[in-house]
Formats: structure tokens, sequence, C-alpha cells
């Protein structure tokens, strides 16, 4: 794969699974080449691509906005994260999902929210800690869960979250559903014990997680090379004995189509399959992080791999769009962003004594009033 | 004297000791090229080199299990959790490795487990925890907790000195806040001693950490009321200074006792105990706590400050008990 | 003690012979004391895998340090450990290595290079690599080596270990027993591959796979990964396949376990296979093969004249030691 992607050919990916070896790099330089296998499948839809692309725009715009207007402006307090040049993750995969399934995004991965339907202004509530945000203000940025939309929210310490998708997982198994859970994570988080236990949980018990590692490069300073010795992330799935692949993670076909075959493998229950998506961190760690540890010549030329500008100039050579359309889009999603935005503004902070409420779970407690009964058993 | 803040003198403190001492060393995340998530460990990398400021992955399980293996062989390893909430992450290797080592077969495991903790910078309830008690309440570690710069550099210095594993909450908030005179020369402050920040005559308000600050400042104001208290800021939690507790009561004979974590196991329950099986003669009050309620430590504004003990809170509690 | 590594010579084949021959005897007269209600706990018995812990010790040089687990007190043997410190130890006396703080194979003694293990699973291997950090640190060419069995794998101490002592490229040799069960789990239940070996593939290192009842494959397995280590290439995995002969305890008659399999595994015996080499190689002679059993019984005796008319630690030693 070069770095120039003016157009895009369909689905082209590297897969390797247990027998596979390849030599593939670490995120940060060019994809693998010699071990490529071309896994062409139909393109997706021309709506599912307009619908991705929207999604996209919609992260992109709705994060700048956190990060550089309310964020400096004092309405949003404590950690910024984004996942601004990583959104092709979250949209791609989490778009192929269907009611019962479940996604457990990582501190970047609003697309995954947008793409599940949760609405802008809920994000936005919680971003600002107000009195109705989905955590009434208890916790900050995407640290909320909507059960209804199969969201499962992360918590600070990283990779916690890839056992609780066994849970969910093995939930399904019992239950006899197709359902899936996708867990992300970045490659920092590789290193917990908590990925290692679940990837190998998952294996044994041959349950439909997808484990997705958004390799962005970077784990705050740390560079990959000081985060793991293996050559591509790829190998931990056939060392757990499941399937292992790499994709190009800015490339929306990619991604599709590598969890398109993950997704159809776990649905006929033959188990989890753990996908590395090569991205960048166009970002600091956080909104207060300058990210001097990154040369700058890595920031240039991941910004010619750009997911959206791909996608984008892809859809209009093939057609799919006009220049027209596009100009309307990106005007209309402005516009959703300015509106929800507007909306969560005017909303209240919460009352002190609130604070108290809901430490436990009972009939009498606002959470038990207010929660979905989809899920109570 | 120069004039350091909090996070300073501990950078000073650490500096010093991996000059005179070359088995002192560092591990953690982001603490080198990064300088840490705080910038407490700052230049250190170009001081003393990539061997002996390691950036590790995100493992806090084997940071800290490397650490005891190389304090097992005569290293002083000092890691740092990038906030003190991960620790919960590495807490096998802490309190099943690390604390029972020297009892079970008596070697020794001299290590400094440190990092920031506490809240009041809506950081939400995974990075503002005050979890020191779920290390004291195991025998074999250490706990410490400064309050003041001066201490924050002596405390350091001491518990890389020491030969066992210490646990070093180093209060977020005060980072840059406080600052205050730092001797030059070495010194160290003994872990196990109070100190009294204020002499009083009314009330005992016995406390540790950032709440040392909010005391003062309630006595502050309580003063021009006509009450004094007394400010007894512990320091060290694991060993505690029973004496000097059990001297602020006595003296006193009204005591109050202060604390940023949550109330239930807080350190308030276990000094309330030794206050009644050993100065229960002496109290001419009931013993009073002011704690922060027993919830997660939640994220947006006026949660956080609803949850936060203050001097507003604390003199409330001083102006009932002394009216008792 | 160990001897230079490299090719065997006669003498050291009958030294492997003799530790594993002592290992058995030890465990097997530990089976005894439990019987007779002497033991205080549980008895772990190696039988089946005394190759093993035998073999890989033997390979390390007398300042390379190791950390042995539950089935491996034929490492802590060859480490100079004596058969009467184990009686004392199981028997929870006074004069033995842990004066009865703790149980089993819990003890260790750094300056004889081993490092006492913790009934936690996995939770060596971090500590194993902090050694070995030391060793990089001060540029000693000392190799550091533990064990894992199918079991611990899975657990959150191994992969944080094996990953940062990739990252580290530290001197570790970590030796997975295979022995086909985890308490009553089959490996089949612990893991969705056939080899642990296929791990070390996920952290970038080479991973072997040994006999695991050939104590001279498993020396010269260890051999290689030791040279590896000095030679600054970074840690191994090395996957020994063996079958554990008897229940998780002793007080597990293992029932879960199918009769042919252990039958199967009774003909591949590590002693009785290695002793019939040694005689059908002319490498030992009947006369000698006497002369070792006599020894080892020998020892077993005096050392249990020793350690039963040795005393139980008295009540107030307990408060003891939990600093240092
Ligand atoms: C267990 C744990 N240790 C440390 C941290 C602090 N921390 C937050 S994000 C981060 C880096 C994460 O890197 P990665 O997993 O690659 O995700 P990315 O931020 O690159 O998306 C660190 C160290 C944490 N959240 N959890
Ligand atoms: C973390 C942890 N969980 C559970 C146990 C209880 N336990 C002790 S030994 C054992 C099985 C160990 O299996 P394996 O690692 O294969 O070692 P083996 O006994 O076969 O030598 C279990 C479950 C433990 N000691 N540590
Ligand atoms: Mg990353
Ligand atoms: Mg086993």
């Amino acid at each position: 794969m070069g770095v120039k992607h003016k157009t895009i050919r369909p689905a082209r990916t590297s897969r390797h699974d247990r027998s596979g070896g390849g030599e593939g790099s670490r995120s940060g330089a060019p994809l693998a080449r010699s071990h490529d296998v071309s896994r062409a499948r139909p393109l997706p839809a021309a709506d599912t691509l307009l619908r991705m692309l929207y999604l996209l725009k919609l992260t992109r715009e709705v994060e700048v906005r956190i990060e550089r207007v309310l964020y400096r402006q004092g309405k949003i307090v404590g950690g910024v994260y984004v996942g601004r040049g990583q959104e092709a993750i979250g949209v791609a995969s989490a778009i192929q999902l269907v009611e019962g399934d479940f996604v457990l995004p990582s501190h970047r991965d609003l697309s995954a929210y947008l793409a599940r339907g949760i609405p802008l202004e809920r994000v936005l509530l919680n971003w600002m800690g107000r009195a109705d945000a989905p955590s009434r203000g208890r916790d900050n940025t995407l640290h909320f869960g909507d059960l209804n939309k199969g969201i499962i929210p992360i918590v600070s310490p990283l990779g916690d979250t890839c056992p609780v998708a066994c849970g969910l997982a093995l939930q399904f198994k019992l239950r006899g559903k197709r359902n899936v859970a996708l867990v992300y994570f970045g490659e920092g988080a590789t290193s917990r014990g908590d990925v290692h236990e679940a990837m190998n949980f998952a294996a044994v018990m041959k349950l439909p997680v997808i484990f997705i590692c958004n390799n962005n490069g970077y784990a705050y300073s740390t560079p990959v090379q000081k985060q793991y010795a293996v050559k591509d992330l790829w190998r931990r799935g056939p060392a757990y004995g499941m399937p292992g692949e790499s994709v190009d993670g800015n490339d929306v076909y990619a991604v599709y189509s590598a969890h398109q075959r993950a997704i159809e493998r776990a649905r006929k229950g033959e188990g989890p399959s753990f996908v590395e998506c090569k991205t960048f961190r166009m970002t600091g760690h956080s909104a207060h992080d300058a990210a001097e540890y990154v040369p700058a010549a890595l920031f240039k030329e991941w910004e010619d791999k750009d997911p959206i500008t791909r996608l984008q100039s892809d859809l209009l050579q093939r057609r799919l769009m006009t220049p027209e359309a596009l100009a309307t889009l990106h005007e209309s999603v402005r516009k959703e962003v300015d509106e929800a935005v507007a909306r969560a503004e005017a909303r209240p902070l919460p009352d002190g004594e609130s604070a108290n409420e809901g430490v436990y779970c009972g009939p009498d407690c606002w959470w038990g009033q207010t929660r979905s009964q989809a899920f109570d058993v | 004297m120069p004039i350091l803040t909090h996070l300073e003198a501990i950078r000073q403190g650490i500096g010093e000791e991996m000059e005179r001492d070359s088995s002192v060393f560092l591990l953690g995340e982001d603490i080198g090229v990064y300088g840490g998530a705080f910038k407490v460990t700052e230049g250190m990398l170009e001081k003393f080199g990539a061997e002996r400021v390691i950036d590790t992955p995100i493992s806090e399980s084997a940071i800290v299990g490397a650490a005891v293996g190389a304090a097992l062989v005569g290293m002083r390893p000092v890691v740092e959790m990038q906030f003190m909430d991960f620790i919960a992450c590495a807490f096998d290797q802490i309190v099943n490795m690390a604390a029972k080592i020297h009892y079970r077969w008596g070697a020794k495991v001299p290590m400094v487990i440190r990092g920031p903790s506490g809240a009041g910078v809506h950081g939400g309830p995974y990075h503002s925890q005050s979890n020191e008690m779920w290390f004291v309440h195991t025998p074999g570690l250490k706990v410490v907790v400064p309050s003041t710069a001066y201490d924050a550099k002596g405390l350091i210095k001491a518990a890389i000195r020491d030969d066992n594993p210490v646990i070093f909450y180093e209060h977020k908030y005060l980072y840059r806040r406080v600052k205050d005179e730092v001797p030059l020369e070495d010194y160290v402050v003994p872990i196990g001693q109070a100190i009294l920040r204020r002499e009083g005559t009314d009330i005992a308000v016995i406390t540790y950490g950032a709440m040392v600050w909010t005391a003062l400042e309630a006595a502050a104001q309580l003063e021009k009321e006509g009450i004094s208290l007394e400010v007894l800021d512990l320091r060290s939690l694991l060993p505690y200074d029973e004496e000097a507790i059990l001297a602020s009561v006595r003296k006193c004979s009204k005591v109050i006792l202060l604390h940023e974590d949550t109330r239930i196991g807080g350190m308030a329950g276990e000094l309330a105990a030794v206050i009644a099986e050993k100065a229960f003669d002496d109290l001419d009050g009931p013993i009073v706590r002011v704690t922060a309620p027993d919830t997660p430590v939640p994220f947006s504004p006026p949660l956080e400050d609803h949850f936060l003990p203050n001097a507003r809170k604390l003199a409330e509690a001083a102006r009932k008990l002394a009216s008792y | 003690m160990p001897r230079r590594p490299g090719k065997l010579s006669r003498a050291d084949m009958h030294r492997l012979y003799y530790y594993m021959l002592l290992t058995r005897r030890v465990e097997g007269q530990l089976t005894h004391l439990y019987r007779q209600g002497k033991v205080v706990g549980g008895v772990y018995s190696s039988l089946g895998q005394e190759a093993i812990a035998v073999g890989t010790a033997y390979a390390l040089e007398p300042h390379d340090v190791l950390g042995p687990m539950i089935r491996d007190s034929g490492a802590m043997l060859v480490r100079g450990y004596r058969p009467r410190d184990f009686f004392l130890q199981y028997m929870a006396r006074r004069d033995g290595p842990t004066n009865g703080r703790d149980a089993n194979t819990h003890f260790g003694d750094v300056t004889r290079g081993v490092i006492a293990p913790i009934s936690m699973l996995g939770e060596l291997v971090p500590v194993l690599a902090g050694v070995a950090l030391a060793s990089k640190l001060r540029a000693e060419s000392r190799v550091t080596l533990t064990y894992v069995g199918d079991g611990a794998i899975s657990t959150t101490p191994f992969h944080e270990g094996m990953n940062f002592a990739a990252v580290q490229k530290l001197p570790l040799i970590v030796i997975a027993e295979n022995n086909g069960w985890a308490y009553s789990t089959p490996v089949s239940r612990q893991m969705a591959t056939s080899d642990i070996a296929k791990r070390a593939e996920a952290y970038g290192l080479p991973g072997a796979i040994v006999d695991g009842n050939d104590v001279v494959a498993v020396y010269e397995a260890t051999v290689e990964a030791a040279r590896r280590a000095r030679q600054g290439d970074g840690p191994s995995l090395i996957e020994a396949k063996t079958m554990r002969m008897k229940g998780h305890a002793e007080h597990d008659p293992a029932t879960y376990v199918p009769r042919e399999l252990l039958e199967a595994w009774r003909k591949k015996d590590p002693i009785l296979c290695f002793e019939r080499s040694l005689i059908e190689n002319k490498l030992m002679t009947p006369k000698e093969k006497a002369a070792i059993q006599d020894r080892v019984e020998a020892t077993i005796h005096e050392d249990l004249d020793f350690a039963e008319s040795s005393p139980l630690p008295s009540p107030e030693e307990a408060a003891q030691l939990v600093w240092a």
C-alpha cells in the first residue's frame, strides 16, 4: 500500500492466520507488502458508504468542537482524548452490527458510539458533565454506556473492558444468540494482563468477540518499539489460537472487509478474531499535550492518509457522490453539531447533593427508575 | 533557602538519591522522554540516562513485579504510577508479593511506588481516588502522604532509603499549588513521625495530605471566632505516630479526624479506635469524622465540590463540637 | 552446586541422576509425613517431572538466579538446599528456611540465587525479569530463570512479564512446564493452541519445545537459552512437555485424569529412562548406581531425624519481621 491514496482499491488487506507468517511493519511505517492477500469482496453498498462518510465527518466535526472550542472555553474540564485520524476504525466496524450486538469502544472511539446511533447531544452532555448527561455528571468523556444501543463504556484502566466483552459473548452463547461483541483498545493496552487473559479466555471458549487494536503508533509518549517486541501485533491472534490480521486502519474498505470476515466467523460460532488496525494519532495524547516527542514528519505523512479525504475522493471519483452533495453534507454536519452543542450548553450542571445517589442499585434510585427494561432479567 | 513547589521538591529528592546511590533507578510509563504525566521526572532521562530512567509498556503488574525482583538483588527501584488509581492493576504484586517477602523468608524489598492521587482537578472517578487504605491494611508495606514541599522531599528520600516497600502518595492538587522552603543540604523526614502544623487548645484536627491545608484554613477562620484548632499532620499512615496522636487528643480533649478518602474503612476509623482504646478518659466530646461520603469520586464540578471535605465543612463540624 | 554448563561429563550425568532421585525421595518422604499427619498444609509433588527442575537448574551458573514454583523442589536441591530444609518447612518448624512463617516450597535465599515463589501463579515472571533487569543495569552476565505451569500462562503477570522482558531484552528464561493439567483443568480448557511455545511469537521471542522427561534435552535447551541471554539476545520461552503423575496435591485422587494416560506416561518415567540409558551406554555401572542410591537414602534419613527433632516456633515470633 502506498502513501498517497487518491483512489482506493477494494478491500486490500494483509491477512494472516495461524499458519501465516509475514514481514509486516510497525505502525507509522508502510504496511506489510510481501504477504498481502487480496481478498476481494463485494464493496459495501453505496448507501452504506455514504452513511460511513457522514459518520466519519460527524465524528471529526464533534471532536474538533470538543477539543478546540469547548475545552478551550472551559466548558469541558478534565482530560480530553479524541480519535482524529482514526475514525474509520470505529465507523467501518460498528456500522456492520445489528441489534443485540455490542461495542466496547476505547477512549478514542466516539466514531463507534455514533455508528451505533447515540445522539450527539448525549455525548456532549457527558463531556460537559451536565445534570441530565448519561452519567449524570458522575463520569466524563466517553465514560458512559447505553445497553439499548449495545454500548459498554471504557474505564480508564486500559484493557479492562476486554474481559467484559467475553462476558457479553458468553451470554450470547449461553442464550443461543448470534450476536457479537466488538472490543477496541490501543496498542498500549495490549501490554495489560487483562487483554491477555481475555484473548485466551475467548479463544478457549470460542466466544464471539472481535478484539480490535487501534495501533496509532503511540501510547501517550511511548512509541510502539517500547511497547512490544513482536514485529506485527497480528501475531498475537495465532498465539492464542485465533486468526490475526493487520489492516490499514485509515482505509474504510480494508477495515470494513476485515471486520466483515471476523464478524461472520463469530456469528457462525467459530470464535474470536484479532484485528490490528494500523493508524496514527493525529493529536497529542490529550488536549494538553503538544506531542513534541512525535516527529513532525509523521504527522505530515499520515495527514496524506486521512481516512475521510480518501473515502471522499474515492466516492467522487466513482461518481457515487457529486461535489455539490459533498458540500451539502459538510454543511449539514456542521449544522447538526452546532445545534447539538447549543442544546447541550443550555442544560444545567447537576446539584451537588445528587452526588450521593446511585452507588447501589435499588428500586427507588434514579438509575433504577430510568434504566431500560430491555436487559433486566 | 530555595523555594520549591511540592512537585519540584519530589523531583529534587529523587534526583539527589539517584546521585548518591547508583542502585536507585526509575521505572514507569512515559517517565523518560516525556518526563511523566505531571512532569515529576522531567530532566531525569537527560541527567541519568535511559538505563536508569526506564519507559515501560503499560503493564503495571510487570512494572511492580520487576521492581520487586530488582530490589531483591540490591537495587532501589522507584516506580511511578501514572495515576495512583492504576495501582489497582498491580495489586497482587504489591499485597501478595512485595509486602510479604520479608516476613516470609527474610529478604529485603527496598522499593518505592509513587504517583499522583486525590481529587480537586475534575479528573473523574479514575483520576481522583485516595486509595491509600488499600495498602494501610496490608502489613509489610509503609504508606506515606506528605503535605508540604519540605516533607515531600524529606519523605521521598526516606522512602528510597527504607528497606521496605513504601507506597508514596503525592496529592496532585498540591503539586504546583504548594511552595515552601526546601533546604539544599541532605535531610530526611523519618517515616512514622507526625508533625504539629499548628498548636491549639480546643480541638485537635488530625489529618494528612492535602487536607492539612484545609485544616489550616479552617483554623485561621475559627480563631477569629475564638475556637482554637490544633492541626496534626500524620505524614505517615503506616506506621502512624500513635504517640503524637494521643498527645494532641489529651491536650485538646476533643478531636476531629479529617480526610479526603471516603468514610467507611478510612483512616479516621482506625484513629478513632486507637483514641477510644487509649485516651477515652481524656475525651470531652464525641470523636468526630469529617470525610468524603461513601461514593466514587464524581466528575462534574458541583458533584466533586459536594464530595470533597473543605474548610467550611470542617469549620461547621468544629463549631458543633466546640459547643459540646 | 551447579557445574559449568557445556558438554555433560560422566560425573555430571551422575549428579543429574542423583538430584532427580533425591527429589523423588524427598517428595516421597513428604507424602509419608503428610499421611502421618506431621505436615502442616498440603504436599505437592513433581513426580514424573523431576527432569525439568533438575535439568534446568543444573544448566545455570552459580551466580545465576532462579525462581522455582511448587513442582520445582529439584531445582532448589540443585541450588544447594538440603532435604532437611524441605522437611522442616513442610512441618512448619522453627529452624526451617522460613522459621515456620510460610509453607511448602515457598522459601528462598537471595545469596543462593533462589527467589521464593508465592501461591499466585505467574507472579514470579515479572519478578525474575526484574532480577534480570538489575543484572543488565549493572552489566553482570547473570541469567535468571523461572517456571510457569500450563495454567500459569493464562495469568496477567505471565503476559506482562514476558512482554516487558522482550521489550527490554532481558536475560530471562521462562520454562513452561506443560504437565497436561492445572488442578482439574486439562490443557485443552486452558488454551486454544496445542503448544505453549507458540506464545513466544506473541512477544517476538523464540519458543522451543523439549521432552520434559528427558533430563539431558531439558539441560541442553536451557544451556542454549542461557547462552542467548548472556550474549544479550534477550529472553526465551521453553516448553517442556510432561505429565503430572499424581493429583494436584496429596488430597486429590485425580479421578478426572484418564488412567490410560497415566499408564502411557509411566513408561516415560524420567528417572527410570535416564537410569536405563546411563546403564546401557555404560555411563553408570550398577555399582555406581547403588552408591548414588545409598547416598540419597543416607541423606534422607539423616535429615529426617534432624527435622523431626526440631522444635516448632514459639508464638511470639509470629509478630516479628513484618518490616526489614
Ligand atoms: C492501566 C492504565 N495505566 C495507565 C493509564 C494512563 N494512560 C491513559 S491512556 C494511556 C496511553 C494509551 O495508549 P494506547 O493504548 O495505545 O491508546 P491510545 O491513547 O494511543 O489510543 C495511558 C498510559 C491507564 N489509563 N490505564
Ligand atoms: C492466581 C492463582 N489462581 C489460582 C490458584 C490456585 N491453584 C494453585 S495451583 C493451580 C493449578 C496450577 O496449574 P499449572 O500452572 O498447570 O501448574 P501445575 O500445578 O500443573 O504444576 C491452581 C488453580 C493460584 N495458586 N493462583
Ligand atoms: Mg496508541
Ligand atoms: Mg499444569
